[in-house]
């Protein structure tokens, strides 16, 4: 038996393996390309359809059974509104449940409970959350299909977003920056207040924008609670010229949204209201983009930048 | 900014040990924000048993028109015709199939993603690539929808002419892309906790990287692996935009994704879209389906929390 036939044997099975090796390297780039092409095809169809209807007029223009005159007014406006409920219930609530998981509570039973439904509660589809609303929100409470409504959905829907990444921020920092907090005499809370909030703000904000973006385009908790699909009229406004100036009724107002809007257009059978349907995704589109790029931004400015 | 936050802890430190009444009224003051992050933090269980409560509520009051028998063996689900039937089987048979057409899609390419990403690519590719999925992950359901609908059939059409304009196969196609991203960040999440010394073990004995994949790093990261696809099983099935625009909104008890079908979101958003009046048995009907996917989503998710846990623990 040759020396000679076994190294050649040899050889041919790492000649075989490093084949495999390289054959799924092509693979990897190929799949990585494929979801490259994906988005590609998905925005040029879009660009193509949608960027004619892109015009001043779009913007400022009620919806309307022509296609060529319709326009996202009443869309932009609700989704602006919205997001506006969204953000003041779920940011601050998120935030201090964040903080009290991570810095208050004690290891028990009932905080592991807590952490368990916050995850679990990432996990519900969306829809559900639109059904405990009709129930809850629009029936129970009485609120109607309003913006209040569905603000305080999209809240609920983003909380754990919020609170996951408000907790993960105040994680990151190193315990002496609250061993020397205390160690001056501050409280808990003036611990909290002071530094771990300050310092860990461009996490939670990033937590924050992507809850946000989320939100924006999320369709069907609000179909679920009824928004009507054609608003051709605007939430009354919130500042008034008498006394006391500021007024809540929009609060309480019907409205649509960007990603309602656009469904209503899609599932219509005439074509041209397709083309509308491409530029409100367009618009939505890029503006989730833009605020998912800001946050990716932020945290590697954020990675960068701090070095405990 | 650092400095800044101790001088003005220490200026509160000194005003506290001059009197003592300041000290009592920053302890009450403690305790009184302690309580408030805590009812923020309680409100989050408050969610789910609202969520839970209304849901059993709504479903209890169809279950005593309709059996729970008839719910889960009758084969049709026409609630809001004049000859009612209600079985949920052709909703969960649209569930199925829109799913596992997306979960061949996307837990296969995921995969292939994650193990280049986590083995094969170099610094600078995976960190241009990452962000990049991340923004994919971020895009609306509904804009995924429209490309369901108005791209991805037609080109379908091109290749299997009798494809109607609604269908399982369109739909489940477009929501597997979707949700590559999100199987690929937490596979690729699960592959880079295996430890570095189990890789340069196996490549000491001279072993490839896509051999060290397949046969060291995969099997290591399994529970973590097994809960990436289990969490996104529960997204499929969860998934509501893309399958009631592209599969259309017909129960249909069918296991064909050329044929168009409704999924229970499908339903869900259907009703909705009309005008049901409260309390009627039209609208029980949603809360019903709504239990029904709730069941299902917890049950994955549980799971994969439970794998996930796992793999955390295991290093």
């Amino acid at each position: 038996m040759s020396d000679e036939k076994k190294l050649e044997e040899l050889r041919t099975i790492i000649a075989r393996h490093k084949r495999w090796d390289l054959i799924f390297l092509i693979a990897g780039v190929f799949v990585l390309m494929i979801a490259l092409l994906t988005f590609m095809a998905l925005f040029t169809q879009m660009l193509i359809d949608g960027a004619p209807r892109l015009s001043w007029e779009f913007f400022t223009s009620f919806p309307s059974r022509r296609p060529e005159s319709a326009g996202i007014l009443s869309a932009w406006v609700g989704t602006t509104l919205v997001m506006l409920v969204t953000a003041i219930t779920a940011v601050p609530l998120g935030i201090a449940a964040g903080v009290y998981l991570e810095e208050y509570a004690s290891k028990n039973l009932f905080t592991e409970l807590i952490e368990i439904n916050v995850t679990n509660l990432a996990g519900v589809p969306s829809i559900i959350y639109g059904l405990l609303a009709l129930g809850l929100f629009v029936y129970q409470l009485g609120l109607g299909q309003s913006i209040l409504a569905a603000g305080l959905t999209l809240a609920l829907l983003i909380l754990p977003i919020v609170i996951v990444a408000t907790r993960e921020a105040i994680r990151s920092i190193p315990v002496v920056i609250r061993e020397g907090s205390y160690a001056l005499g501050a409280t808990k809370w003036e611990t909290v207040a002071d530094h771990l909030l300050p310092y860990s703000a461009p996490g939670i904000l990033t937590g924050i924008i992507i809850g946000l973006a989320r939100a924006i385009g999320e369709t069907a908790p609000i179909i679920t609670i009824g928004a009507l699909t054609f608003i051709a009229f605007l939430p009354p406004p919130p500042i008034k010229s008498e006394f006391p100036f500021i007024s809540f009724e929009w609060l309480a107002a019907p409205f649509t949204v960007m990603p309602i809007q656009m469904f209503n257009w899609v599932s219509r059978p005439e074509e041209a209201f397709q083309f509308n349907a491409a530029a409100a995704g367009l618009i939505l589109v890029v503006m989730t983009l833009a605020m998912n790029a800001l946050a990716i931004y932020l945290r590697y400015r954020m990675r960068k930048k701090i070095k405990w | 900014m650092y400095s800044k936050n101790v001088k003005s802890t220490c200026r509160k430190k000194d005003r506290a040990t001059s009197s003592l009444r300041y000290s009592y009224k920053r302890h009450l003051k403690e305790k009184i924000i302690e309580l408030l992050l805590f009812l923020a933090a309680f409100f989050s269980v408050l969610i789910t048993f609202s969520i839970v409560f209304m849901l059993i509520k709504e479903s209890y009051i169809f279950f005593q028109h309709v059996s729970v028998w008839e719910f889960l063996t009758d084969t049709q689900w026409t609630p809001l015709f004049d000859n009612a039937h209600y079985g949920i089987l052709p909703l969960v048979s649209g569930t199925v199939v829109s799913s596992a057409i997306a979960l061949l899609v996307a837990l296969p390419l995921g995969t292939t993603i994650a193990i280049y990403l986590s083995e094969f690519a170099s610094y600078t590719v995976r960190e241009t690539a990452k962000p990049f999925l991340e923004l994919l992950g971020g895009i609306p359901t509904i804009v995924y929808g429209y490309f369901a609908l108005l791209f991805v059939t037609p080109l379908l059409q091109m290749i299997f002419p009798k494809l109607p304009g609604f269908s399982l196969l369109s739909a489940g196609l477009v929501m597997g892309i979707m949700i590559i991203p999100y199987v690929s960040s937490m596979t690729e999440d699960a592959m880079r906790s295996v430890p570095m010394h189990l890789r340069e073990g196996s490549y000491a004995m001279g072993a490839t990287r896509f051999q060290t994949a397949i046969k060291v790093v995969m099997p290591a990261a399994f529970s973590g692996i097994a809960a990436a696809y289990i969490l996104g099983i529960s997204r499929a099935v969860g998934e509501t935009m893309v399958v009631a625009i592209a599969a259309g909104m017909q129960p249909n008890l069918t296991w064909n994704p050329m044929e168009q079908a409704a999924t229970i979101t499908a339903y869900i958003v259907q009703v909705s879209l009309g005008d049901l009046p409260h309390g009627s048995i039209g609208y029980q009907t949603i809360f019903a389906a709504g239990l029904t996917l709730l069941l299902i989503t917890l049950t994955f998710n549980i799971l994969g929390h439970l794998l996930r846990k796992r793999y955390r623990e295991t290093y």
